[in-house]
């Protein structure tokens, strides 16, 4: 019904997509059976089609510079970064940067909620685009596989801080710790300025969460002009910081107490680099 | 009801085992033997064992050394069978996998005449007992990790308690085989069957020319060729194999893909109209797509087939290709 649109579509875009960015799509290691997806149905073929906005994006509207890229190892990682925001534009750049900005390419797996495959067309854009459900039998399968995953430990605490808690990390969660543990995976600190700037959210409308079913409802400032355009981000500089990559050794079904221990030193790390970031800018927009 | 040679009751075991074998060799029953797939593991598997049917549907084109006895597994002369010959093992296909519009009888066909049967082997001194479960237990849900392992729950009930005999029935099943720890009970979660033979919901699915899709819901789906599961199931018979298996095919797609590949021209239909109409269609008797296979086409239900590959060794020697064409081929 809809193919001739697509097929236009589709044309169209690979024209726009930069030569080098194709190049490098073809670089990606990859394991792709006969209809040309990974078993968590991953389609390096389809990023073509992404890659052109969110390359725009992350070059010319949140105009991210990264610090230390070549601090992600090959092989399995873990990419630990703080959350913010209101919609998770710092994931999308941090997947961005490590596809675009390291060599060679890698392509990130973030952990997406658990209805997302409820949605229509993001139910399978996501997967498509090698975003997966975060479960744990998922980053424990895709880190046997090699793979680099990006996990918020804040979650929802995090993404839907108000803006008087900017850069003020959430308390951790501690699954992260036992998947780096159980796998052996380093975990690399990552810290995002800018992105807690983008959305200036000045309330938390409870009721109205409950009533929804949400977590929680954030009230952005500009909500009384733009409505629920409002959510969508200012173009706040970006830059992202990769730390070096930390080993831990234990038994990841360890008391929470012991765990916590080494989950602090990853936030105090990456609370520090959010510290020195800050220091660093010399504004929210450029 | 019987044809040929097909007998309706248990008589003078001994005069009717076929005359090349040694009399020791011990019987293998399958019971659900006239369906589709028990024909084919019969055909395939008479050549080897000495083998009894059960099943109260008549066995067309039955070969000459197949004994088949017309009878519901949950009547008495049902035990004679397991009382008179020592057998081997039992293989149990004579389940009703997809529910039927006279829900009842779904039931007390799949659980009850699975309890009788259980009974007997455990009276009887049968060894092994090989049960065909499905995947579909486990459910197509959204918060579904990738590939579910065996340990996962079995949530495919929860919205459609249509579906919910099936769970009643693996977990009978399961009980079974933690009770009994000197039978070898082997249960097999095979992924959705295809192929020439077989016609279940999902094969007839994949051969309507122009299946319903949810529109904006591609879910990713495991096929297995009917070849692949009759090979685990003669794995099974192996001694030593016991416990619970997914069964997994070579691999999984889009189900784009897999349509695009058979030629299909699929017809999207949003997802909050298409449960209203199918459940009204189905009551109906115009199609026959049971309500409960919608989630299916909306979230993905795939299972991790690592503890089939390490414990029983199952490898499906059919490509992906192949399994999914295999639906070209002309029904036998």
């Amino acid at each position: 019904m809809f193919e001739p649109i697509v097929e236009k579509i589709k044309t169209a875009l690979e024209r726009i997509s930069d030569p080098a960015v194709l190049e490098k799509i073809r670089r990606l290691p990859n394991r792709v059976n006969e209809f040309g997806v990974d078993p968590f149905g991953f389609n390096p073929e389809f990023v073509k089609y992404t890659v052109p906005f969110v390359c725009a994006l992350y070059r010319h509207y949140f105009r991210v510079r990264t610090v230390g890229i070549q601090n992600i190892p090959d092989g399995r990682v873990l990419l630990i970064a703080n959350h913010s925001g209101q919609l998770p534009f710092d994931g999308m750049m941090i997947i961005a940067a490590c596809f675009l900005e390291r060599d060679p390419p890698r392509m990130v797996r973030s952990m997406v909620e658990s209805w997302v495959p409820s949605l229509p067309v993001v139910s399978w854009f996501f997967p498509r685009n090698g975003q997966i459900v975060g479960t744990r039998e998922n980053c424990r399968i895709l880190l046997e596989r090699e793979e680099a995953i990006l996990a918020f430990p804040e979650g929802v605490r995090g993404i839907n801080k108000l803006y008087s808690q900017r850069y003020q990390l959430q308390e951790f969660g501690l699954g992260f710790m036992r998947l780096a543990l159980e796998s052996g995976a380093p975990i690399v600190p990552v810290a995002v300025v800018g992105a807690e700037e983008q959305t200036i959210a000045v309330a938390n409308f409870r009721a109205g969460a409950r009533l929804l079913g949400f977590p929680n409802l954030p009230i952005p400032l500009s909500m009384p002009l733009l409505g629920p355009l409002s959510l969508l981000p200012a173009p706040s500089k970006y830059t992202i910081y990769f730390g070096k990559p930390m080993s831990f050794s234990g038994d990841p079904d360890d008391e929470d107490a012991v765990l916590e221990e080494k989950v602090k030193q990853v936030k105090g790390t990456i609370q520090r680099m959010l510290r020195d970031g800050l220091k660093a800018r010399k504004h929210v927009y450029w | 009801m019987s044809t040929g040679e097909t007998r309706s009751r248990p008589s003078r075991p001994a005069a009717r085992r076929p005359k090349d074998r040694a009399p020791e060799e011990r019987p293998l029953v399958i019971t659900g033997i006239s369906g589709n797939l028990g024909r084919l593991l019969a055909r395939r598997l008479h050549t080897r064992f000495p083998i009894i049917g059960i099943d109260q549907r008549p066995f067309e084109g039955r070969p000459k050394d197949i004994m088949h006895y017309a009878i519901d597994a949950r009547r008495r002369k049902a035990e004679d069978i397991f009382r008179h010959y020592r057998v081997r093992a039992l293989i149990h296909l004579g389940l009703l996998h997809r529910p039927t519009r006279f829900g009842n009888l779904h039931r007390d066909f799949n659980v009850e005449g699975t309890v009788k049967l259980l009974e007997y082997c455990a009276k009887h001194g049968v060894p092994k007992v090989v049960l065909l479960s499905s995947a579909y237990a486990y459910g197509a849900r959204p918060d579904n990790s990738n590939f579910l392992t065996e340990e996962a729950p079995l949530r495919g009930g929860e919205d459609y308690p249509e579906e919910r005999a099936l769970i009643e029935w693996d977990i009978y099943a399961q009980n079974f085989l933690w009770r009994h720890p000197d039978i070898e009970c082997v249960i097999l979660r095979p992924v959705h069957v295809v192929g020439p033979h077989v016609r279940n919901a999902p094969s007839n699915y994949l051969r309507l020319s122009h299946p319903p899709v949810l529109l904006g819901f591609d879910p990713m789906v495991q096929l297995l060729h009917e070849d692949d599961l009759i090979q685990a199931v003669l794995l099974s018979l192996e001694p030593g194999a016991r416990g619970v298996f997914n069964i997994v095919g070579p691999g999984e797609a889009p189900l784009s893909s897999i349509l695009a590949e058979l030629g299909r021209q699929p017809v999207p239909i949003p997802h909050f109209l298409a449960r209203p109409l199918l459940s009204r269609l189905w009551k109906l008797g115009v199609v026959n797509f049971p309500p409960g296979e919608l989630p299916h086409l909306r979230y993905q239900c795939m299972v991790d087939g690592r503890r089939a590959r390490e414990a029983l060794g199952f490898r499906p020697q059919r490509s992906l290709r192949d399994t999914i064409r295999s639906l070209l081929e002309p029904t036998a």
